[in-house]
């Protein structure tokens, strides 16, 4: 019998990462030259910044959406659950005067209970996820409504706006440049390239086929120069946001999870080929169920920081939340039949979304065409994958 | 008489295999005629050759029906000349109603528009031709397996019927109904219906056949006028006599013990009331093969999921024991940490994420045994998935290979190291070598040897009988969801076995 012959599947896995990331590339450099055609400088600190503050939101749905479409399922409640916590939030603070310390966490476990209603019936009855979070989106998007009472609660505390627009205070006392900023941007740095070589010497040990040499550093010098160059105009403006120190930690620690933990691992399993997993000895039903609550305490947080950032709660709030977010998974590669999906891709994903809204709103094109542009380049996204995994 | 179907040297070449090999078949108006034979014989091709599913000029040798060369293009110009055929899984909609059912693709209808009322009317007359009571607007889904039985028969008298094949009727229905269905087919003899009967049902044979026609390896081995039946002669003409496979030699040194299963039962997942598994008691030894033999359907993967964690059927019944203390399997991990393993039969289905590599794969049932607290170390992950590379002789550029790239072969060691890592004292193996080609055959009977030999015990389903034969120390032959038989290896036969399927029906030994 033959040696069954393939090529490497990591390596095609990989060859998809570095597409999207040249794929992000691209459309930076495709709205920088657009821009300065308008007179405009699209890389600037403010618009950098406004990236992540805008954007922030997405990015975090999207690392909850991941796990729940790789398990197998969807989540479409995520913009009404988003709106409802935002409420909850302001109605603890503003209404009954609590202090951030306090709202924050129980407004997460309110996300977290949400999830966990939800799951429960996709979980251990089987309904589908699509029924119960639609009918999940619709229940919460009337209770954001009568917790309102149909008008907007705000405004917030200094304290708890700083969720969202505030920034790290500078320690080191230097103050223009950040001093702080930078040096956890060198840091940062220095763990792409020490993280980049540890994978490599690890991949030659575990006989996996070593992506070549230049493809390698090309793609980490080109990180750690897009690392570099966000770090040095943030460090000129005000630092490092909070929004983005919680989403660094956030990305960092879910792809830890997903790729490094047992049950990580047992999650894709699941949403693999969910009999097998079983067979295994897996309880898929209580880690479907968990990936349900993850992502109501990942709502709650985006639904704070939208609130923070509007420094209101309104019952219009999260609309269109769980489409942004189902989007940037699967322009992220995530597949639609679970089982696949990668953090680092989502957020990648998240962020091409970001740029373009935030490209296209710059250039003054109007909502119509961003709506139209934005559409095609899911289609594409998921289009470029199928087409690859036929070949 | 002029025969009615006259099937003359029939071959059909699937890519690699001879599925028929000049098949001859000769149908008389107005009979009964059976056919039998092992499973994969080529049963179910032939009457597929028949009934048009593999079109005229896929096949070689002629088919006469009705005086004229019959070439059917598919199903619809077979079904033209009044050929029916009602294979073992049902074509029926459930959640359609009988009258839907019975018309589906051939409605009542002018210009598209159903016509209720006569449809209704003809459902009512087709009904009580089949001799079922129920309301042309039940649905189908509320009727049971034999009630369902009895509308594919009405469906296929809708169509005005000629030569009506029936791909093992019985085969999932209880006693009483499978009575009421042979009832039925004799009345429709008496109606001058002709009749084809696939079944390896004895009993149901003798009782409605005129003519048996036995099939083996693709090839029609004899065919008998009903005097001349006997048990003796079909179980012979079944089974033929020639060992093609090898095996490697194996030094029978069992210990003593280990598993003992006693008077297990087990039901029908979904249906409360029928019982899958009867009172099944077995036992194996330390270091000891021992076969499990049957028909299929007869309750051995049903058997080995129920043990495996209750990942079968419903109330279950009886103990297990190992090493002499009953052990709880009521849940997959339980029953892992008890020693025990199941490799499925289903491969694709059950055994492996396709999409994941090989690593991946064969780490899932043990991932505590490469993970700290939770968090996977990865190296020692790859080095146990090398591990078993190297000692199963998987055939892969590496363990980061997805196993949908790998054959079949390949994959089955991939499932048996995922389960071998879990380190099983019993090992279940479901059709170890279904869907696997000779080379790699071998390849699994060896590492099933060199288990034995490490002191594991191994229980191995299957529907090959020569390989039951060649590498087991004793063999349980079930039949009906009842053990009707225990043969040690010497006395094993493929007769014996054969006998035993056939006459142990409804008796317990």
């Amino acid at each position: 019998m033959a040696q069954d012959q393939k090529s490497g599947s990591a390596l095609g896995d990989r060859l998809r990462e570095n597409g999207m990331l040249l794929a992000l590339v691209a459309i930076v450099a495709l709205f920088s030259i657009l821009l300065a055609y308008q007179g405009k400088t699209f890389l600037q600190p403010q618009n950098i910044t406004n990236i992540f503050l805008q954007n922030g939101h997405v990015i975090i749905l999207a690392l909850g959406m991941l796990l729940v479409i790789v398990s197998g399922h969807i989540d479409l409640s995520v913009g009404s659950v988003a709106a409802f916590t935002g409420a909850v939030a302001a109605y603890l603070t503003v209404n009954l005067g609590l202090p951030f310390y306090v709202v924050i966490p129980l407004t997460l476990i309110v996300g977290g209970c949400i999830g966990a209603v939800q799951g429960y019936w996709v979980a251990f009855w089987r309904i589908p996820s699509f029924i119960v979070t639609l009918a999940g989106m619709m229940v919460f998007r009337g209770a954001t409504m009568w917790m309102l009472g149909g008008q907007n609660i705000g405004p917030f505390p200094k304290e708890f706006q700083a969720i969202s627009s505030g920034f790290l205070p500078d320690l080191t006392g230097i103050g223009q440049p950040h001093g702080l900023t930078v040096i956890l941007i060198l840091l940062a740095i220095g763990a792409q390239f020490w993280l980049g070589f540890r994978a490599r010497a690890r991949d030659a040990e575990f006989g996996i086929e070593p992506e070549p040499m230049a493809l390698f550093m090309g793609r980490t010098v080109l990180i750690a120069a897009a690392t570099g160059f966000v770090g040095y105009q943030l460090a000129f403006l005000k630092g490092l946001p909070n929004v983005l120190v919680v989403l660094i930690v956030l990305t960092v620690l879910y792809a830890f999870f997903t790729e490094n933990t047992t049950m990580g691992r047992r999650i894709y399993a699941v949403g693999g080929n969910e009999k097998a997993a079983k067979l295994s000895g897996i309880n898929s039903d209580r880690l479907v169920f968990a990936c349900f609550v993850n992502m109501g305490v990942l709502a709650a947080l985006a639904g704070m920081m939208v609130t923070a950032r509007l420094n209101s709660a309104t019952p219009k709030a999260g609309t269109g939340f769980e489409l942004d977010a189902i989007a940037s998974v699967f322009i992220g590669g995530a597949s639609m039949t679970g089982g696949s999906g990668k953090i680092v891709g989502v957020v990648i994903g998240a962020l091409i979304m970001g740029v373009m809204n935030m490209g296209m709103s710059i250039m003054g094109i109007g909502i119509d065409y961003q709506q139209m542009i934005k559409g095609l380049v899911l289609l594409a996204a998921v289009i470029f994958d199928v087409y690859n995994k036929a070949k | 008489m002029a025969a009615l179907l006259e099937m003359r040297g029939i071959s059909k070449v699937f890519p690699g295999v001879r599925a028929l090999d000049n098949v001859s078949l000769s149908v008389q108006p107005g009979e009964i005629h059976a056919i039998c034979g092992e499973n994969g014989a080529g049963k179910s091709t032939l009457m597929k050759v028949l009934s048009g599913v593999y079109p005229f000029g896929s096949y070689e040798g002629d088919i006469i029906y009705d005086g004229e060369t019959l070439a059917c293009r598919n199903i619809r110009d077979s079904e033209a000349r009044g050929i029916i055929i009602i294979h073992q899984e049902l074509a029926l909609v459930p959640l359609l109603s009988i009258a839907e059912n019975l018309f589906l693709g051939n409605e009542v209808a002018k210009n598209g528009v159903i016509n209720w009322g006569e449809a209704y009317q003809r459902t009512e007359g087709l009904l009580k031709k089949v001799g079922l009571k129920e309301l042309p607007t039940t649905k189908v889904e509320k009727l049971g397996v034999g009630k369902q039985q009895l509308i594919e028969i009405a469906k296929a008298l809708a169509k005005d019927v000629r030569l009506l094949i029936l791909d093992e009727p019985t085969a999932a229905l209880q006693e009483n109904d499978s009575q009421k269905l042979l009832d039925l087919m004799l009345e429709l003899k008496a109606q001058g219906v002709t009749q084809i009967i696939i079944s390896h049902k004895l009993n149901e044979i003798s009782r409605v056949a005129d003519r048996i026609t036995v099939i083996r390896d693709g090839a029609s081995v004899s065919t008998m006028d009903k005097h001349e039946i006997t048990e003796d002669r079909i179980i012979r003409d079944m089974v033929g006599r020639d060992m093609a496979h090898r095996y490697p030699e194996r030094t029978l040194n069992p210990g003593p013990v280990l598993m003992e299963v006693a008077g297990w039962n087990v039901w029908h997942t979904e249906q409360a009331e029928r019982q899958i598994i009867k009172d099944v008691s077995f036992n194996v030894k330390k270091g000891e093969i021992v076969g499990i033999a049957g028909l299929m359907g007869t309750g051995r993967t049903e058997l080995a999921m129920s043990i495996f964690g209750k990942s079968y059927g419903q109330g279950h019944k009886g103990s297990i024991k190992m090493h002499g203390v009953e052990v709880d399997v009521s849940t997959v991990p339980k029953a892992v940490k008890a020693g025990i393993a199941y490799v499925t039969e289903d491969r694709k289905g059950l055994g492996l994420i396709l999409e994941e590599p090989i690593v991946k794969n064969i780490t899932l049932a043990n991932l505590a045994g490469v993970a700290m607290r939770g968090v996977l170390d990865k190296r020692r992950e790859t080095r146990v998935a090398e591990g078993y590379r190297k000692q199963l002789a998987i055939r892969t550029p590496g363990v980061q290979q997805k196993v949908v790239n790998l054959s079949g072969g390949n994959q089955q060691k991939v499932v048996l190291s995922k389960w071998l890592f879990t380190e099983p004292e019993v090992l279940i193996l479901d059709e170890p070598t279904r869907g696997i080609d000779v080379g790699a055959k071998f390849e699994i009977y060896t590492i099933m040897k060199e288990l034995a030999e490490q002191g594991r015990s191994i229980v191995m389903i299957s529907s090959e009988m020569p390989e039951l034969l060649g590498m087991c120390d004793r063999i349980y032959v079930m039949n009906e969801g009842r053990i009707v038989g225990e043969l040690s290896r010497a006395e094993a036969s493929q007769e014996k076995i054969m006998a035993l399927i056939l006459k142990g029906e409804g008796k317990a030994a």
